[in-house]
C-alpha cells in the first residue's frame, strides 16, 4: 500500500481540480443567488453573463498586450479584470434598466422575469458570439505551472507528480479574496446591510427609506464583478468558447439551490459539493486503488462511476436530491 | 383648542372602490398616548394605515405639525419624522437584533449610537440579545425590536399596529410599560388596539370605531367608565 | 362586449394565416418551390411543437426549458421503432442489455419502497444509499460486457441494437408515450415547487437525454447517427423510374427530378398536416372543456383554487404530460422528415427558445395562435439568415476586401439570428405579451 503515491494521484486528479473548478462555481453560484434573494428571480442569463464578461476581459487583455504590456508570470488577464468588470457592468445595468425594471415596476410574477432573463439570455449569446467569434480562445499568458510534474517528482523522489497550474493557484486565491470581500461589504457596511435587509424584508426596507433602485444598481455591480471573474478564471484554466458558460447554466444552479437560494454562503458551499462530487463521479479511480488495496483484488476496469459526458447528469442529479428531500437547501434559504 | 400633532381629519377612503372609512377623525398630541379601538373589520388599521399613506383617501387629509402631508409616500413621511411599526413582518428576521436597530436608523446620516443606547436602556433583553438574528427571537422580544427599530429615526410621532397581538398577557403588561415610558419622552402615540381594555386603561385618548366611523371619542378613562362602550366593547 | 372581443381574435387569426400562405407563396415565386415546401414542412413540426408548449404555458403557466430533450426523446423512438433489429448485436448482448435496464428500474423501484417503509432518520438514509450502490454496482457489471459486444458488431455499420422494424408511422404515437414518461417523472419532482426549479429541472433533464444519445452507441449509435431511417413516403428516385410519374410531371411541365422532390415533400406535408389537425381538434376540445376551464381558473388565481380543493399540482402534472407528449410526437416527425438520427444537432439553446418565441409571439393561451406563431417565426427564422447576410453585405460594401473587420462582420451574420430572435421575444414579451392571437 502506497499511501502516499496515492495520496499524490488524488491530489493530482481530484482534489486540485474539484478546487478549481469548485471556486469558479462558488463565485457564479453567488452571483446567481445574490439576483435570486434581492431581486428575486432566477436569472437565466448569469452564465452567457459570464461569457460576456470573460469577453470582455479578453478584449482588454489583447489590447494591453498589444500596447506591450505583460504581467509577468501571472496572466495578463488579471490587469485586464476591472476593464471587463466595468463594460459587464455597464451591460448589466442596460439590461435592467432596457428589461427588468419594467416588470419590477409592476411587480410581476417571478416566472415572467425568468422568461426575459431566458430573452436576455439568448440576446447575450448572439453577441458575445457576434463579437468574439464562436472558436476557442486561449487567452492565459505568463508562467504555466507553478510547480509541475517533473519538478515536484525531483523534489520529493515519489513517482508521481503533483502538478499545480498557475491558473488554478490564481483561481482558488481569487476566490478567497472575492468572497472575504463580499462577505465584508455585506455585513460590515451600511450599503451592504441595506442589501441584507431589502432581501430579507423588502416592505420594510422601503419603509425604513432604503432606496430601492440603489439596492439594485449595487446587485448588478457586484454580480457583474462575480460573473466576470468567474467566468475570466474559468477562460484562463480551461479555454473560452462562447457556448461552454450556456452548459455551466445548470451547475451554478445546483450549486446554488443545495446551499439554499438566496444564501451567500450555501452558495459557496455549495459550489464546492457540486465540483467535488462531478469530478469524484466522473474520475477513473483505478490508479487510486491500484495504490491502496492489495494487487490481487484490483478490479481491471477504469473503475469510472460515470463517463465525463455525463458530467451533467452529477449535478443533475444532485439537484433532483435537493429538490426532493430539501427544497429549501443546506442553509436555509429563500425559496418556495 | 391648538391643533394636534398629529391628525388624520374626516377620512374617507378604502383599498379599491369600496370605502372603509367614512369621515371618522385620528389626532394625538405631544406626550399623549391616543388608542383606536373597535371590533373586528371596524377599520382601526385602515385607519392608521391612512395616516401614513398607504391608502387612497378620497376625502379628508392628514396634517402633521400643521402642515399637510398628503403628498408625501409613506417612506418620505419616515423622512419627515413619523414611524411606523407595522403589524406583521416587522423585523428583519435574518439580521442581528443589533442591525435590526442600523437599519431603522438608515435614513440617519449623523452618529446614532446614543439613540441605540436609548433603544437599549428602554428594552434591556435586547442589548442582552444584540447579536441574535432577530427571528430567532420569541413574539414579544420580536415586537421590542420593531418598536426600537422604530424608534431609532428619534420620530417626532410614533404608530403601533397590534403591538400585543399574539403575545402574552405578562409580555403585553410589560410591553404597555415601555410604550408609556416612550410616550413620558415626549414622543406622541397613535395606537391600533384589539386588547381594548388594557389598552383604554393607558390610553389619554381614545376612539372607538364602528364601520370606518367614529362611534365614542374621550379620554381613555372616560370611555372605560362609559356603560354603553363597556356593553358592546369591552364585554361588560 | 365579448362577442366583439372574440371576433377581434378571429379577425387576427385570419390576417395572420393568409399573411403565412402570402409569404409562403412569395418564398416559392421569388426563390425556389423547393425552399418554400421546406420551409412548409419544419413549419407543420414547429406549429405541433409550439401547440405542445402552449398547452403548457398556456394552460398552466409551466416554463418548460428543456424541450429539446423531449424532441429528442421523439426522435429516439424513430430508431427504436422502425429500424431493423441487429440480430448479431441482440445476440451478442442484447438480453443482458435489457437485464441491466430491468436491473437499474428495479434499483431505483427497491429504493423508493425502502425510502417509504423505513421510518426517516439516518438508518433510512444509509438503507437507501445501500440499495443504491448495490444496485448500481450490479447495473454496471451486467451493462458494461453488454454495451462492449453490442458496439463491436459492425461499429461502422450498425454497433447498436437497432429497433423493432416496425412502420415509422407507428414512431411518431410511441415518441409521444417516451416523451409523456420522462415528463411524468420530471414533474413529479419538481411540479408544486417554484416555478423556477421546473424551469431548472427541465433544462436538466433536456441535458440528460442529449448526453444519453451521443455517448450510448449501443441505444443510438452516438455521433455515429442513424441513417438511412425508412420512409413513409416514397422515395425520389423510386418516383423518377416510374413512368406514369413522369408522364404527370411533364405534363405540369416539371422535369422528374423537380417533380418527385417536390411531391415528397408536399407528402410529408400532407401527412404533417393531418397529425397537426387532429392535435389541433383535440387540444381545442380540451382547452373548451369543462376540465380546459378548470385549468386556466388554476391558472388564474392559484391560491384560490387549491383553497376550493382543487389539486393543483395533479392537474400541473397532467398538462405538463400532455404538453411533453405532443413535443415528443412532434420530434419523432422531424427526425422521420431528416431522414436520420444525429443527436448533435440538438441544441437546446436554438431550438427551445424558438418554440418558446413562437408560442408568445402568436399568442400564449390561444392553440391556434401559437400554431400560426410557429410558422411564422420559422420562417422568419430561415429567412432571417440570407436577409442577414445581404444586409450585412450591405453595410460591408464600403470596407477594403480582405480587412478583417469586414470578413468577420460577415461571419458574424450568423450570429445577428440568435440576437434578432432574443430582441424579439424580449419585444413581444413586454409590448405584446398576449401575442398576435391572445387567448379569448
Amino acid at each position: 500500500m502506497d499511501w502516499l503515491n496515492a495520496l499524490i494521484v488524488l491530489a493530482n486528479f481530484v482534489v486540485v481540480p474539484a478546487l478549481t473548478y469548485g471556486s469558479q462555481l462558488a463565485l457564479g453560484a453567488l452571483g446567481v443567488t445574490l439576483v435570486y434573494g434581492i431581486l428575486r428571480f432566477s436569472n437565466f442569463a448569469h452564465g452567457d453573463t459570464m461569457a460576456f464578461g470573460t469577453m470582455a476581459t479578453i478584449l482588454a487583455t489583447w489590447a494591453l498586450q498589444s500596447l506591450g504590456m505583460s504581467f509577468g508570470v501571472l496572466p495578463t488577464a488579471l490587469l485586464a479584470l476591472p476593464f471587463g468588470i466595468i463594460g459587464t457592468a455597464l451591460y448589466l445595468l442596460a439590461t435592467d434598466r432596457l428589461i427588468y425594471r419594467f416588470y419590477r415596476r409592476q411587480r410581476a410574477k417571478p416566472i415572467v422575469l425568468v422568461i426575459v432573463s431566458a430573452g436576455v439570455m439568448f440576446f447575450t449569446n448572439g453577441l458575445v458570439r457576434f463579437i468574439i467569434g464562436p472558436g476557442d480562445r486561449n487567452f492565459a499568458d505568463g508562467e504555466r505551472f507553478i510547480v509541475t510534474a517533473r519538478e515536484f517528482k525531483e523534489m520529493t523522489g515519489l513517482s508521481e507528480g503533483l502538478a499545480i497550474k498557475t491558473t488554478q493557484g490564481i483561481t482558488v486565491l481569487t476566490a478567497i479574496v472575492v468572497v472575504a470581500l463580499l462577505f465584508w461589504f455585506l455585513n460590515r457596511t451600511r450599503t451592504g446591510k441595506s442589501l441584507r435587509a431589502y432581501s430579507d424584508n423588502e416592505d420594510l426596507a422601503l419603509l425604513s427609506g432604503i432606496d430601492p433602485e440603489r439596492v439594485v444598481i449595487v446587485t448588478w455591480l457586484i454580480v457583474a464583478a462575480l460573473a466576470t471573474i468567474a467566468g475570466t478564471l474559468y477562460g484562463l484554466d480551461k479555454t473560452f468558447k462562447p457556448f461552454i458558460y450556456f452548459q455551466l447554466l445548470l451547475p451554478l444552479f445546483a450549486a446554488a439551490v443545495i446551499g439554499g437560494l438566496g444564501n451567500p454562503l450555501g452558495a459557496i458551499v455549495g459550489g464546492f459539493i457540486v465540483a467535488f462530487a462531478e469530478v469524484t463521479v466522473t474520475y477513473a479511480w483505478k490508479k487510486v486503488l491500484g495504490y491502496t488495496l492489495p494487487d490481487d483484488i484490483v478490479p481491471s476496469g477504469l473503475v469510472q462511476l460515470l463517463s465525463t459526458d455525463y458530467k451533467v447528469a452529477v449535478s443533475f442529479s444532485i439537484l433532483v436530491l435537493v429538490l426532493l428531500f430539501r427544497p429549501t437547501g443546506l442553509f436555509r434559504g429563500q425559496s418556495l | 383648542m391648538s391643533e394636534p400633532f398629529l391628525v388624520g381629519e374626516n377620512l374617507t377612503g378604502g383599498y379599491g372602490s369600496a370605502d372603509i372609512l367614512h369621515g371618522c377623525t385620528i389626532a394625538v398630541d405631544k406626550g399623549e398616548i391616543a388608542v383606536i379601538v373597535g371590533p373586528n373589520g371596524a377599520g382601526k388599521s385602515t385607519a392608521m394605515k391612512a395616516l401614513f399613506g398607504m391608502l387612497v383617501l378620497r376625502k379628508g387629509g392628514v396634517r402633521l405639525e400643521g402642515r399637510s402631508i398628503d403628498e408625501l409616500s409613506p417612506s418620505q413621511r419616515v423622512m419627515n419624522g413619523m414611524g411606523f411599526v407595522p403589524q406583521t413582518s416587522n423585523v428583519f428576521p435574518s439580521m442581528t437584533v443589533e442591525e435590526n436597530l442600523e437599519m431603522g436608523a438608515f435614513i440617519r446620516r449623523d452618529d446614532f449610537n446614543d439613540t441605540m443606547t436609548e433603544v437599549f436602556d428602554l428594552f434591556p433583553i435586547l442589548k442582552e440579545k444584540r447579536k441574535q438574528p432577530a427571528g430567532q427571537l420569541s413574539g414579544g422580544q420580536r415586537q421590542q425590536v420593531a418598536v426600537g427599530r422604530a424608534l431609532m429615526t428619534r420620530p417626532k410621532a410614533l404608530m403601533l399596529d397590534e403591538p400585543t397581538a399574539g403575545v402574552s398577557p405578562i409580555v403585553m403588561d410589560e410591553l404597555f410599560d415601555r410604550i408609556i415610558e416612550v410616550a413620558a419622552m415626549g414622543i406622541p402615540i397613535l395606537m391600533v388596539e384589539q386588547n381594548a381594555r388594557q389598552a383604554l386603561a393607558i390610553a389619554d385618548h381614545g376612539y372607538v370605531l364602528v364601520q370606518g366611523r367614529n362611534a365614542f371619542s374621550g379620554s381613555g378613562a372616560a370611555l372605560l367608565a362609559d356603560d354603553e362602550v363597556r356593553k358592546s366593547f369591552l364585554g361588560g | 362586449m365579448a362577442g366583439t372581443a372574440s371576433e377581434h381574435v378571429t379577425l387576427r387569426a385570419v390576417l395572420l394565416a393568409i399573411t403565412i400562405v402570402v409569404l409562403l407563396l412569395l418564398t416559392g415565386y421569388l426563390q425556389s418551390w423547393n425552399t418554400a415546401l421546406v420551409i412548409l414542412d419544419m413549419g407543420l413540426i414547429s406549429a405541433v411543437m409550439a401547440l405542445g408548449v402552449n398547452l403548457q404555458w398556456g394552460l398552466a403557466g409551466l416554463f418548460n426549458v428543456g424541450i429539446m430533450g423531449f424532441v429528442a426523446l421523439g426522435g429516439l423512438a424513430t430508431v427504436l421503432v422502425s429500424m431493423p433489429p441487429t440480430t448479431a448485436a441482440w445476440s451478442a448482448g442484447g438480453g443482458r442489455a435489457m437485464l441491466a435496464i430491468l436491473a437499474g428500474a428495479a434499483t431505483i423501484a427497491a429504493a423508493l419502497f425502502v425510502w417509504r417503509r423505513i421510518p426517516g432518520g439516518a438508518a433510512r438514509g444509509f438503507a437507501v444509499f445501500a440499495v443504491l450502490l448495490v444496485g448500481f454496482v450490479l447495473y454496471r457489471w451486467l451493462l458494461d460486457p453488454a454495451v462492449d459486444a453490442i458496439e463491436s458488431v459492425n461499429p461502422a455499420g450498425t454497433g447498436y441494437l437497432g429497433g423493432l422494424g416496425l412502420p415509422i408511422l407507428l414512431s411518431w404515437p410511441i415518441g409521444g408515450l417516451l416523451a409523456a414518461g420522462a415528463a411524468w417523472m420530471i414533474g413529479k419532482t419538481a411540479l408544486g415547487l417554484r416555478s423556477d426549479y421546473l424551469a431548472i429541472a427541465t433544462l436538466g433533464i433536456s441535458e440528460i437525454v442529449i448526453a444519453t444519445l451521443k455517448n450510448e452507441d449501443w441505444l443510438s449509435r452516438g455521433v455515429k447517427n442513424v441513417v438511412g431511417l425508412p420512409r413513409p413516403v416514397p422515395y425520389e428516385v423510386n418516383l423518377q423510374s416510374d413512368p406514369a410519374f413522369v408522364a404527370q410531371a411533364s405534363e405540369l411541365g416539371l422535369n422528374p427530378v423537380m417533380a418527385s422532390t417536390l411531391t415528397v415533400k408536399l407528402a410529408y406535408a400532407g401527412l404533417f398536416a393531418v397529425v397537426l389537425i387532429v392535435l389541433l381538434l383535440l387540444a381545442q376540445r380540451a382547452l373548451h372543456s369543462p376540465w380546459g376551464r378548470m385549468m386556466r381558473a388554476i391558472r388564474d388565481n392559484e391560491t384560490a383554487a387549491s383553497a376550493m380543493g382543487k389539486h393543483v399540482t395533479a392537474r400541473h402534472l397532467q398538462v405538463f404530460i400532455l404538453g411533453s407528449a405532443i413535443c415528443g410526437i412532434g420530434g419523432a416527425m422531424l427526425t422521420t422528415l431528416d431522414g436520420q438520427l444525429t443527436p448533435g444537432t440538438y441544441q437546446p439553446l436554438r431550438f427551445t427558445f424558438l418554440i418558446w418565441i413562437m408560442v408568445i409571439v402568436g399568442g400564449s393561451g390561444n392553440n391556434i395562435g401559437a400554431v400560426l406563431g410557429g410558422f411564422l417565426i420559422w420562417f422568419l427564422w430561415v429567412q432571417v439568415e440570407p436577409i442577414g447576410h445581404w444586409l450585412m453585405s450591405l453595410i460591408t460594401s464600403g470596407m477594403a476586401d480582405g480587412s478583417a473587420l469586414k470578413a468577420h462582420l460577415l461571419a458574424s451574420a450568423a450570429h445577428m439570428r440568435l440576437m434578432t430572435m432574443g430582441v424579439i421575444l424580449l419585444l413581444v414579451f413586454r409590448f405584446s405579451p398576449r401575442g398576435l392571437v391572445p387567448e379569448r
